[in-house]
C-alpha cells in the first residue's frame, strides 16, 4: 500500500472519530446543564479544554459562553478541530484515497460532510441542537459499520482502525481528565442528587452510562475511573482502544506480541503492557491527572512513531523529495 | 410533461425531425417521457442531481470560502444516437486515430510526410505540442496515442464533423459512466424498453489496453493512474478510473526512479510500476527533460521510458497531432498513410498562415469562428456573428500580427437537443465526444460524452463556460426487446 494512501486512511478515520467525540461532549453537556439547579454556573469552558484548543479559543472569542463554545467546537472554520473542520479534512483524505476505500464509504463521508456543511450557516441558532449532535454521532457509527462491512480487512482497514482507536483512547482520556478535575472539588454537591447527575454526565460523555450500570451498578467515582480507563470490554475505554490498536498494528506488520521490529510497535507495545498490569489503586496513588497526562503524551508518541515508520517519505537517493507534512495531531 | 409545444427552432434536432416526428430510435423515449406527469419529471431531475452531489461528482466553486460545490450540470433527457449512424462514426474514428498514430510516429522518426511536403515542416515544428525530446522514440507497437477523445458536432446538413482531436489527456469519460448509472436509477423502465448499448465495459477495456503496454517479459504488470492531485479539476475522474480498474492512483511524490526502474513508495518499501496512465501534461512529467521547475514530476522518468522499462499512456509528444493548425491537414494525413478518404469530415478550415485564407478571413470575420491554435476550453476564440464590431477589429489586429496562431471556420449551426428548463423543454446546442482506446484491438465507447450549452442560444459547451452534460444512448433501431 502506498505510504500516502495509508496516511490518508489513518487520518480519515481519526478525523471522523474526533468529530464524533466533540459532538458527544457537547451533547452530554447540554443535557447535564438542563439538570442543574437554577443559578448553578454553566460549565462550558471545560469543553474547550477537552479538545485542547483553549488558547486558540481565547484568542478568537475571549470569554466562554454557551453559544461561542458551541460555535467554536462545531462550525468554526478557523478551529481545525471543529466538527466541520474535522469532516472537511476527513473528506479531503477520503477524496485522495477514493479508489482504495469502497464507494459506500466515500458516499458516507461525503454525505456526512454535506449534512454538517448545510447546517453551518444557521450555526448555534439551529432548531434542534440535540438532534444535530445525535446525527453526527450516528453518521460516524454508520461510517464505521460501512467500513467494516464493505472494505476488506487488510492493510488499509487496519491503518484505519489504528487511527480510530488511538484517537478514541486520546479523547476518552481527555474527557475523563477534564471532568474529573471539575467534579472532584465540587464539594457543594457531594452527597446531593447533583453529585450523581454530574458523574452520570461524565459517563454519558463517553456513551458509557448504560454499560457502566450493567458492569458496576452504583455510581462510584473510583469504579467509573476504573471502567473508563481499564475495562477491556467497553469499546471506549482506553485499555480496550489500545488493545484494538495494537492488534491492528500487528496485522499490518505481521509481527507477534512480545516483540517489535519498529518504533511504532515498540511504543505501543510498552504502553499497552503497562496498562495490562496497572491497578486502579496505583493510578489513583500516582494521581489520576498525572497518569492521564502521561498516557496522552505516550499516545501522541505512538502516533508520531506510526508516522515515522509508515508514512514519512524516506529520501531514497538525492532524487527523493520529502513531503513530510503531518496532519494536525 | 410532453413535447407537444417543443420547438426545434429550425435547427437540426437530435430527437425530432423537421416535422416534429421523433427520429428512429427516439420514439420510445419520447413516448415514455410524454407519459410522465410534469412534476414527476422535475422530481426525477432533482433526484438525479442529488445523486450526483452525494456521489461527490462535483467541482469546487473557485474562491468560495464556504465550501460550496456544484455538480457538473446534468440534464435527464438522453441524447439519442441511432445505431446505424454510430457504426459509421465508429469506423471513422478508428480510421482517424489509426492515421494520427502513424503520423505522430513518422514525425518523431522518419519524417516522410514532411519530406514529401504534404504538410509544411515549420508548421509541425512550431506546434505547441511538438516535443523535440521525443525524436527517435519508438513506443511499443509504435502506438503513441492510446486514449483519444474526439470532439464531433452535427451541422444543419445532418452530417457529423470532427471539431477537434484531443490526443493528450482527454477527460470526461467518468461523466459518461456516472451519467449512465444515474440514468439507470432514474429511468429504469425506459432502459427495459429500448436496447441501449452499454458503456460499463470501459474500465475493463482500458485496463486490458494498459496491461498490453507492459514491458516485455513482465507478468502481471503493475498499472497505475498518475494524477496531479486532489486539486486538479479532473481529480474525480482520475480516482474513479483507478478505482474501477482496481489499480493504484499515484501522485508524483509517490514515485521515484531507483536503479533504472520506476518505483512507488509503499508502507513496505519500494514497488515497481510497469505502466503509467498519466493524466498530467508532458511538460510536467520529468523535470530533467521537460520543464525543470515541475514540482509534480518524477526526475529520471523519461530515461526509464526510453529504455523501455516503463510504458506511458499516452506517450509524450502526442500533442503535435491535435494542434489546431495540424488539424487542417488531417484529411491529407489520412489519405497519405491509409490511401483512404476521411470517413468523418473535418470542418472546412481557413489556415490564416496561407495569405489567401487570411485575406478571406479578414473580409468575413462576421461570419466565421476564429480560434487561437494553442488555446482550448473555449478560450481565445471569436464567434464572429455574436461578437461586437470592436471585438472583431481587435481580433483582426491579432490575426495580422501572428497569422500562424489562428484558424477560422464557418459558424456551424450545431444540432440541438431538448433540455428540461423549469417546467418545459427547450432546444440547446450540443457536441459529442466519443472515446477511443487504441491498443491491439481498437475500441470505441458507444456514445460518449454529450456536452450541452445550457445558456440559451450559446454555442459554447465547455463546462468552464456554462456547459452541462447528458447521457448519450446509442440505440439500435431494430425492433425493441
Amino acid at each position: 500500500m502506498l505510504s500516502r494512501v495509508a496516511d490518508s486512511i489513518y487520518w480519515m478515520n481519526r478525523y471522523i472519530e474526533r468529530a464524533e467525540n466533540v459532538a458527544r461532549f457537547i451533547d452530554a453537556n447540554f443535557h447535564m446543564i438542563l439538570d442543574l439547579p437554577l443559578g448553578a454556573q454553566e460549565q462550558w469552558s471545560p469543553l474547550v479544554n477537552t479538545t485542547g484548543d483553549h488558547e486558540r479559543f481565547a484568542e478568537l472569542y475571549g470569554e466562554a459562553s454557551r453559544d461561542n463554545v458551541i460555535q467554536f467546537l462545531t462550525f468554526d472554520r478557523n478551529n481545525p478541530n471543529s466538527i466541520l473542520s474535522c469532516l472537511r479534512s476527513a473528506r479531503e483524505n477520503a477524496r485522495s484515497v477514493r479508489e482504495h476505500i469502497s464507494s459506500e464509504m466515500w458516499q458516507q463521508v461525503n454525505t456526512f460532510y454535506l449534512m454538517v456543511n448545510e447546517a453551518a450557516p444557521q450555526g448555534v441558532r439551529m432548531d434542534l441542537p440535540h438532534q444535530f449532535f445525535v446525527d453526527v454521532m450516528m453518521s460516524s457509527h454508520q461510517f464505521v459499520g460501512i467500513t467494516d462491512s464493505t472494505m476488506s480487512h487488510g492493510e488499509g482497514w487496519n491503518f484505519g482502525r489504528l487511527g480510530r482507536m488511538l484517537e478514541r483512547a486520546d479523547k476518552t482520556s481527555r474527557i475523563l481528565d477534564v471532568k474529573y478535575f471539575i467534579l472532584l472539588p465540587s464539594v457543594d454537591y457531594i452527597g446531593t442528587p447533583f453529585d450523581n447527575i454530574l458523574w452520570a454526565a461524565l459517563l454519558r460523555s463517553a456513551s458509557a452510562f448504560e454499560m457502566y450500570r450493567k458492569r458496576h451498578g452504583r455510581i462510584d467515582p473510583e469504579k467509573i475511573v476504573d471502567f473508563l480507563v481499564l475495562d477491556t470490554k467497553f469499546p471506549r475505554s482506553i485499555h480496550h482502544c489500545l488493545i484494538a490498536a495494537e492488534s491492528s498494528l500487528r496485522n499490518i506488520t505481521g509481527g507477534s506480541r512480545g516483540s517489535f521490529s519498529n518504533r511504532a510497535e515498540q511504543a505501543l507495545g510498552k504502553l499497552l503492557a503497562d496498562m495490562d498490569y496497572v491497578s486502579i489503586e496505583e493510578i489513583l496513588h500516582i494521581g489520576l491527572h498525572e497518569y492521564l497526562d502521561a498516557t496522552q503524551t505516550r499516545i501522541n508518541q505512538v502516533g508520531n512513531a506510526v508516522f515515522d515508520t509508515f508514512f514519512a517519505q524516506q529520501p531514497i537517493t538525492d532524487l527523493g523529495k520529502s513531503k513530510a507534512s503531518e496532519q494536525i495531531q | 410533461m410532453n413535447f407537444d409545444n417543443y420547438d426545434t427552432g429550425g435547427f437540426y434536432d437530435e430527437m425530432f425531425d423537421a416535422q416534429g416526428v421523433p427520429r428512429p430510435g427516439a420514439d420510445l423515449v419520447v413516448q415514455r417521457i410524454n407519459s410522465l406527469p410534469a412534476e414527476e419529471l422535475i422530481r426525477r431531475q432533482r433526484a438525479a442531481e442529488r445523486a450526483l452531489l452525494h456521489l461527490g461528482i462535483t467541482f469546487s466553486v473557485y474562491g468560495d470560502q464556504s465550501g460550496t460545490e456544484r455538480i457538473f450540470p446534468f440534464d435527464i433527457v438522453p441524447r439519442i444516437v441511432q445505431g446505424k449512424e454510430w457504426e459509421t462514426m465508429e469506423r471513422g474514428l478508428k480510421q482517424r486515430v489509426h492515421a494520427l498514430n502513424l503520423f505522430i510516429h513518422d514525425v518523431y522518426n522518419d519524417q516522410k510526410i514532411l519530406k514529401d511536403k504534404v504538410i509544411p515542416e515549420e508548421l509541425v515544428f512550431s506546434a505547441d505540442g511538438f516535443r523535440k525530446q521525443c525524436i527517435g522514440l519508438k513506443p511499443p507497437r509504435n502506438i503513441w496515442c492510446h486514449i483519444t477523445g474526439t470532439d464531433l458536432v452535427r451541422h444543419a446538413d445532418g452530417n457529423y464533423y470532427v471539431l477537434e482531436d484531443n490526443l493528450r489527456c482527454p477527460s470526461g469519460v467518468s461523466y459518461v459512466l456516472e451519467n449512465r448509472l444515474v440514468m439507470k436509477r432514474t429511468f429504469p423502465m425506459v432502459f427495459e424498453a429500448c436496447s441501449v448499448q452499454p458503456v460499463t465495459d470501459y474500465p475493463s477495456r482500458l485496463l486490458d489496453m494498459l496491461q498490453g503496454l507492459a514491458p516485455r517479459g513482465v507478468r502481471d504488470p503493475v498499472v497505475a493512474v498518475w494524477t496531479p492531485g486532489i486539486y486538479n479539476s479532473a481529480y474525480f475522474e482520475h480516482s474513479f478510473l483507478a478505482q474501477q480498474m482496481g489499480v493504484q492512483l499515484v501522485e508524483g511524490s509517490d514515485l521515484v526512479v531507483h536503479k533504472g526502474q520506476l518505483m512507488m513508495r509503499t508502507t513496505k518499501g519500494l514497488e515497481r510500476v510497469d505502466v503509467l496512465y498519466r493524466r498530467i501534461d508532458d511538460d510536467f512529467i520529468d523535470p530533467n527533460v521537460f520543464r525543470p521547475d515541475s514540482m509534480l514530476g518524477v526526475p529520471g522518468l523519461m530515461e526509464v521510458y526510453q529504455h523501455g522499462h516503463v510504458a506511458l499512456a499516452n506517450a509524450p509528444g502526442t500533442g503535435v497531432a491535435d494542434d489546431k493548425a495540424v488539424y487542417a491537414y488531417v484529411p491529407d494525413i489520412i489519405k497519405y498513410y491509409l490511401g483512404e478518404e476521411a470517413i468523418i469530415r473535418n470542418v472546412p478550415t481557413y489556415a490564416c498562415w496561407r495569405p489567401d485564407d487570411l485575406q478571406y478571413v479578414l473580409e468575413n470575420l462576421d461570419k466565421l469562428v476564429v480560434k487561437a491554435v494553442n488555446e482550448s476550453g473555449g478560450y481565445g476564440m471569436l464567434v464572429g456573428p455574436h461578437a461586437t464590431q470592436a471585438q472583431r477589429e481587435e481580433f483582426a489586429g491579432r490575426l495580422k500580427a501572428k497569422p500562424r496562431n489562428y484558424i477560422a471556420q464557418p459558424t456551424l449551426a450545431l444540432s440541438r437537443v431538448p433540455v428540461l428548463v423549469d417546467d418545459h423543454f427547450e432546444g440547446r446546442h450540443v457536441d459529442l465526444r466519443p472515446y477511443i482506446l487504441y491498443g491491439e484491438d481498437p475500441y470505441v465507447l458507444p456514445g460518449g460524452l454529450t456536452r450541452v450549452a445550457l445558456k440559451k442560444g450559446s454555442l459554447v459547451v465547455n463546462s468552464s463556460q456554462g456547459g452541462g452534460s447528458k447521457d448519450t444512448w446509442v440505440i439500435d433501431s431494430k425492433p425493441s426487446k
